[in-house]
């Protein structure tokens, strides 16, 4: 499965980098007169409300959610794995302080806190890139916490301690790496959720701006054509689930190939 | 047990307090003057000034935030800027239909991933199997903005069989129920193979089968049962995505819960009313969650001693 997730994110990712420049039609191109046209041999996926290429738009919509994807697992992933490593290996105040902060914003359910924060500061794309980093750090603050409680006893660890080696050196060298398996398999599943969320703001109008095409977006004005054009909701809805689907698959075979217990179990 | 009650419920204070401090701190988050965002910038200078006043936005941040967390205590979130109604009253006018669509899609998600979940289990590694993994990665990927449409078009619009949006009769809660369900259907069959798998390799179930229990008996009487501790906690936890899921689900098929008067007061810019619904769901969600500790506590004694 993990073969079919990768060729699904490869061909994703062929289509974001290549699709807009090789598509027959420009993304804004619009034709009113052929307005909510279904598919046919020219316009693949159909025409929107305004005319445009659906096509072309969904391989345009590739881009920002691949970008959104990989700019907050990165900043995610960064922040959380050295918050992470900083309270597992420090202990004391400072594991009780970042560990009081990671309660805190666990509390609030799934998107919740990105619709709240993104609700006061605007909807557009670095605001949602924001809110949905500043969410997404702590799963993997909580996953290093946790891996870094473990390394910190090991032996090598300790010999590099006693060697007189610097805090940031044990951590970067000795420690981090060993977290590092576990926090490429929540990264990538991470992506998944994160393309997801991105659609879902947008969907509800929080997050990407028309006339941006967004998959969540084009999506949301597809929900007032359902009777008379219903291809507006299903291509961009195939594209957003074909991708997570295949994050989903990758993830779970990196997590079945990096743990030889899940492999064993399964 | 009692102190374990004691300190499962002094753990969850702070985070309490945290979230409370974190919903107050978002009206403070507005670039530029809240109330200024509030009414637009057509609004007169005087009305910015009153609804200033009004929400005690002119006091202190130290009095602010003690009037808040007062408020919160004693169920005054304040009034909502577009009807004036209490924000408490238009949320527990809410509430009903959003435990509902809740209530009906852990229903629909249980029935379906039972079943799923253990049939993947005992005919592992079989075609069963992977068709039901495929089917729970499907239903985690399938976002539910589009479940929900998708299902709206094949049954509403071309069948005619349900209604397509709207709160009132049964027939009207299967949409939104089967399409808030779905993502917590797949994780629940996920971890209900995954556990029953463990539960299937135990010693016991080979000693019921040796006393000639059948297949099916020392499936479902013996490993199942076991394997439902951990399902049953999934069940608990994963009901804060139910909420938020709700808020998404409530949008589409325009059900008149706690999400759509979240959102639609999010395009008022009635930010008293975003804040009371968003400080809502996240204690209830920190109250599910202390829950499903406790019946963990309960059902297992080794949680109590840790």
């Amino acid at each position: 499965m993990s073969k079919v997730g990768a060729t699904i994110v490869f061909v994703a990712v062929v289509a974001a980098l290549f699709g807009p420049a090789v598509a027959r039609f420009d993304p804004s191109a619009q034709e009113l007169a052929r307005r909510l046209d279904g598919p046919s041999a020219t316009h693949w996926f159909g025409l929107d409300e305004l005319g445009r290429d659906i096509l072309s738009r969904v391989l345009a919509g590739a881009r920002i959610s691949l970008l959104v994807g990989i700019v907050v697992v990165s900043i995610s992933s960064v922040v959380g794995t050295i918050l992470g490593s900083i309270a597992g290996y420090s202990g004391g105040t400072i594991d009780e302080t970042i560990s009081r902060v990671i309660d805190i914003l666990l509390a609030f359910p799934g998107l919740l806190l990105a619709i709240a924060l993104v609700a006061v500061l605007g909807p557009n794309l670095t605001n949602v890139v924001f809110a949905l980093s500043l969410m997404g750090w702590v799963g993997y603050a909580r996953l290093v916490r946790g891996q870094v409680l473990r390394a910190r006893e090991f032996e090598f660890v300790q010999a590099a301690r006693a060697l007189g080696a610097a805090t940031p050196r044990i951590l970067a060298k000795h420690v981090i790496p060993t977290a590092l398996p576990a926090v490429t398999v929540q990264a990538t599943l991470g992506m998944g959720g994160a393309i997801l969320a991105e659609a879902a703001l947008s969907f509800l109008g929080l997050g990407v701006q028309p006339p941006t095409p967004s998959w969540g977006t084009m999506l949301n004005a597809g929900r007032t054509h359902l009777l008379d054009a219903p291809h507006l909701t299903i291509f961009p809805g195939l594209a957003i689930a074909f991708l997570v689907l295949g994050f989903n698959f990758l993830g779970d075979g990196l997590r079945d190939a990096l743990d030889p217990v899940t492999r064993r179990r399964t | 047990m009692l102190r374990f009650l004691a300190r499962r419920f002094a753990l969850t204070i702070p985070v309490l307090l945290g979230v409370a401090t974190l919903v107050f701190s978002l009206i403070h988050l507005i670039p530029g003057d809240p109330a200024q965002a509030m009414l637009g910038d057509s609004a007169s200078p005087q009305d910015v000034a009153e609804l200033r006043t009004r929400l005690g936005l002119d006091r202190p941040l130290v009095e602010q935030y003690a009037r808040f967390l007062g408020g919160a205590v004693r169920g005054d979130l304040g009034r909502s800027l577009r009807t004036n109604q209490p924000v408490t009253s238009a949320i527990v006018e809410r509430m009903p239909a959003t435990i509902e669509l809740a209530a009906a899609a852990m229903l629909v998600a249980v029935a379906f991933a039972m079943p799923l979940g253990i049939a993947a289990a005992v005919w592992r590694g079989t075609a069963v199997d992977h068709g039901a993994t495929t089917l729970s990665l499907l239903g985690i990927s399938i976002p539910n903005f589009w479940l929900g449409p998708l299902l709206a078009i094949i049954f509403s619009i071309e069948l005619g069989w349900l209604p397509v949006s709207g709160r009132g009769t049964w027939a009207s809660l299967i949409l939104p129920a089967v399409s808030l369900g779905a993502a917590l259907a797949a994780i629940l069959a996920r971890m209900t193979r995954a556990t029953l798998l463990e539960e299937l390799r135990e010693q016991y179930v080979l000693a019921a089968r040796a006393r000639g229990a059948s297949r099916a008996r020392a499936v479902v009487r013996h490993a199942f049962r076991n394997s439902l501790i951990p399902v049953i906690t999934l069940i608990g936890l994963q009901f804060g995505a139910v909420l938020t899921g709700a808020v998404i689900t409530e949008t589409i098929f325009a059900w008149p819960g706690i999400g759509r008067l979240l959102i639609q007061s999010i395009g008022f810019r009635d930010y008293p009313l975003v804040q009371g619904c968003i400080l809502l769901i996240a204690v209830t969600y920190v109250g599910m969650n202390l829950l499903t500790d406790l019946m963990y506590g309960l059902v297992d004694p080794r949680i109590r001693y840790e």
